[in-house]
């Protein structure tokens, strides 16, 4: 067999089913061998960074690594902000790159970038075949390392020559890195002890992030709260692990999370953080973070144990064995958190979600919130980055676990519809539906193409206020209403006619009952991509607010706008 | 605080830029780094020096660990080790400074490995704390070059 014969095999040994690819020079010979292959399907993309987003968007939602073949210098180069965001979301994914022939490497040749270089930092790990008898046995070890221990992106480099080369296909079944032996197993002692101290505490508190989602731990999760009667706040990937309408969800917590959230937190006696991070939109000032707490932190991750928050018991593992060993370790003694759980509702009924609405105008939490109510929770949700992702979180009450998918560590602009296309791939038997402001869909709309072409049942919902929202906030509250280079209104097209030029269904909603209408037959239309350009309010801004470096407990309820209830 | 960490990494090209390439990301400090095959071709040992409070330190450890490249990561800090420098330098010469440098050259145990008429090169091998004595020592005689090693180590055998 020739390399890139090998290549298809070995991608089939790993069961892939989706590549998302963009063709080039350097990857003429792969191609040449794909033109036949009818097992795995090749998705064209218009851009390479779109096709990470795909294959990331695919992961999140499906669990399986999200494929991406591009070719070499500038096919590559375009994967670096894709890749960067799946290292910082900690998505299965991994990358081909095509490469310049092994003799020209090093000579600046034609189409030449050192992606193995440029990636170094932002992949959990990368390699150059330099010889086709190692290209199977490194394949293997990409996929191998992508989805195990806490997942991330990996890349392997395609020289040219070696694609073409010849050598004997041999699959290697067994796969061993000597510098790579993840903790997935718990130590026992550490979990004894923190099931002991989750019986005892008076103010209990789960903190869950997307390593619940990502071990599949959600009904173990679920059975510990209702068992014990603990509230649950998510980061925004963890959202979905508990159903956003269940009384123990708190929802997010942080920055724009609920302030009955964060009050939680800053009143719990235990805090119980299972595969989240700290990261620093959800702590605020680490010094002020859950102070009263005791803290158990689970994470597959050694490195984010006392990376950001130090904390009194670590539990490195997998979080589902964490959550399993916790439940067959719980003592029978039950402390009864009625008061506690009292104090949280008090919290949520003194400073609720709330947005105010009339009959002539729109606000994306309406839109939101009308399609969580329409798609009865359990669409797979994508976002963009911005305000409306913030107001996903609010007011899009998640049931399932890989429902939102959304940029959350990078903040990827641009993100949003490539992702969601990828989602639309992989998952068949619910709603997909997409979030996007007027900024980023401008960032990747080519891949609208990519969307009509494979007649793709997506949901585009675009919530136009004619401006870079969350900087506009920003600029509003601490720059002095300085709307530098935020303002859009006299610089965007009109989306409608750019989207039917693509070949795409499109409406436009401007009033509430409008934007009803539009959903239900966005809704009901599944013969390909369907379009909503909602027009909402311009001066709108995402509450509770937590200004970045304050404690958590300083949240900016509501400045401008009279709070009311809807 | 100062911390020496011995790394065992695969022997492949790339690693020493990971390794690096880690440091600078995260913003650790990074004293020195050596790096040398080991009795093993397809190992290297990496020396480490670096700063930071036990936190910092912790982070390193585990940061270093993560990497896919690394086998075995040791802080000799604070167990039984062997830390040795090179030093190479050259220094001025002159008639009325010659004595005065061979008699210090003994003293710190260096050899001459080459003089010309107006300057020697001297090597010395030791502790990196007694390299950056006889730097000082040497000082005022006028040192043209320096080259160092940076620190290598081992932990004290067990038997």
């Amino acid at each position: 067999m020739n390399g890139s014969e090998i290549f298809f095999e070995c991608l089939r040994r790993e069961h892939v089913d989706y590549i998302f690819g963009y063709p080039g020079g350097a990857l003429l010979k792969v191609y040449e061998t794909l033109y036949d292959v009818k097992d795995i399907r090749h998705i064209l993309v218009r851009h390479e960074q779109g096709a990470t987003h795909m294959a990331e968007g695919y992961a999140r939602a499906t669990g399986k690594p999200g494929i991406v073949l591009v070719t070499s210098g500038p096919g590559a180069t375009n994967t670096v902000t894709g890749i960067t965001n799946a290292y910082m979301d900690s998505s299965p994914m991994v990358v081909f790159t095509g490469q310049v022939p092994s003799n020209l490497i090093g000579n600046d040749a034609f189409q030449e970038a050192d992606i193995v270089g440029i990636t170094r930092p932002i992949t959990k790990h990368n390699f150059l075949v330099k010889d086709v008898k190692d290209l199977a046995m490194t394949i293997r070890k990409a996929f191998f390392l992508a989805t195990s221990g806490r997942p991330g992106p990996v890349l392997v480099d395609l020289p040219k020559d070696v694609m073409n080369s010849e050598c004997v296909f041999h699959w290697p079944e067994h796969v061993e890195i000597r510098g790579f032996k993840p903790t997935i197993k718990p130590h026992e002692n550490q979990v004894r002890k923190a099931a002991k101290i989750i019986a005892k505490a008076k103010r209990p508190l789960l903190y869950v992030g997307g390593g619940v989602i990502a071990s599949e731990a959600t009904a173990e999760l679920r059975k510990l709260a209702r068992e014990l009667n603990i509230p649950v706040t998510m980061t925004l990937q963890g959202l979905g692990a508990i159903e956003g309408d269940d009384p123990l969800s708190l929802g997010m917590l942080g920055m724009h999370g609920t302030y009955w959230a964060n009050q939680a937190v800053n009143n719990c006696d235990l805090l119980i953080s299972v595969g989240a991070r700290f990261d620093d939109r959800v702590t605020g000032k680490t010094e002020t973070f859950a102070t009263h707490a005791y803290k158990i932190h689970n994470d597959i991750d050694p490195t984010n144990i006392d990376k950001n928050v130090t904390v009194d018991l670590p539990v490195v593992g997998d979080a589902k064995a964490f959550l399993k060993g916790i439940l067959k370790d719980l003592p029978k003694t039950r402390e009864d958190h009625s008061a506690w759980l009292g104090q949280i509702d008090g919290w949520r009924k003194q400073c609720p979600l709330c947005y105010s609405i009339d009959d002539t105008s729109l606000k994306t939490e309406f839109v939101i919130e009308e399609v969580s109510r329409q798609t009865d929770g359990r669409a797979v949700v994508t976002t963009d980055v911005g305000q409306h992702q913030m107001w996903t979180t609010q007011y899009y009450k998640f049931k399932n676990p890989r429902s939102i998918l959304t940029s959350g560590g990078l903040g990827t602009m641009g993100y949003g519809l490539p992702a969601a296309i990828g989602a639309t791939f992989g998952v068949h038997d619910r709603p997909n539906v997409l979030f996007c402001g007027d900024g980023g869909f401008m960032m990747n709309i080519q891949e609208l193409v990519t969307a009509v072409y494979y007649k793709l049942p997506l949901k585009i919902f675009l919530l136009n206020n004619s401006f870079l929202g969350m900087v506009r906030q920003w600029q509003e509250l601490f720059h002095q209403e300085k709307y530098s280079f935020t303002d859009l209104d006299q610089s965007n097209p009109d989306f409608v006619r750019v989207v039917e030029a693509f070949g795409c269904k499109a409406l436009r909603a401007e009033t509430p009952e409008q934007a009803r209408e539009a959903i239900e037959k966005a809704l009901a239309y599944n013969d390909g991509p369907f379009f909503v350009e909602f027009r909402v309010i311009k001066k709108d801004m995402v509450f509770p607010m937590v200004p970045a470096g304050a404690s958590i407990s300083d949240m900016l309820l509501d400045r401008l706008n009279p709070k009311t209830m809807v | 605080m100062k911390h020496i960490i011995s790394v065992l990494v695969e022997n492949k090209f790339g690693t020493l830029n990971r390794v690096a390439a880690m440091f600078s990301a995260r913003g650790f400090n990074l004293e020195s780094i050596s790096i040398g095959e080991t009795e093993d071709t397809e190992i290297s040992r990496m020396t480490i020096v670096t700063r930071g409070d036990d936190r910092i330190i912790n982070q390193i450890l585990k940061q270093l660990n993560r990497l896919i490249d690394t086998i075995k990561v040791i802080d000799l800090t604070n167990q039984p080790h062997i830390s040795r420098e090179l030093l190479l330098m050259t220094l001025k010469l002159s008639k009325s400074t010659q004595h005065e440098i061979f008699e210090l050259i003994n003293v710190f145990k260096g050899k001459v490995v080459d003089i010309k008429q107006k300057s020697i090169t001297i090597e010395v091998v030791g502790s990196p704390d007694k390299i950056n004595t006889t730097i000082d020592m040497f000082r005022s005689f006028g040192i043209k070059e320096i080259a160092r090693s940076g620190t290598v180590a081992l932990n004290r055998g067990e038997h």
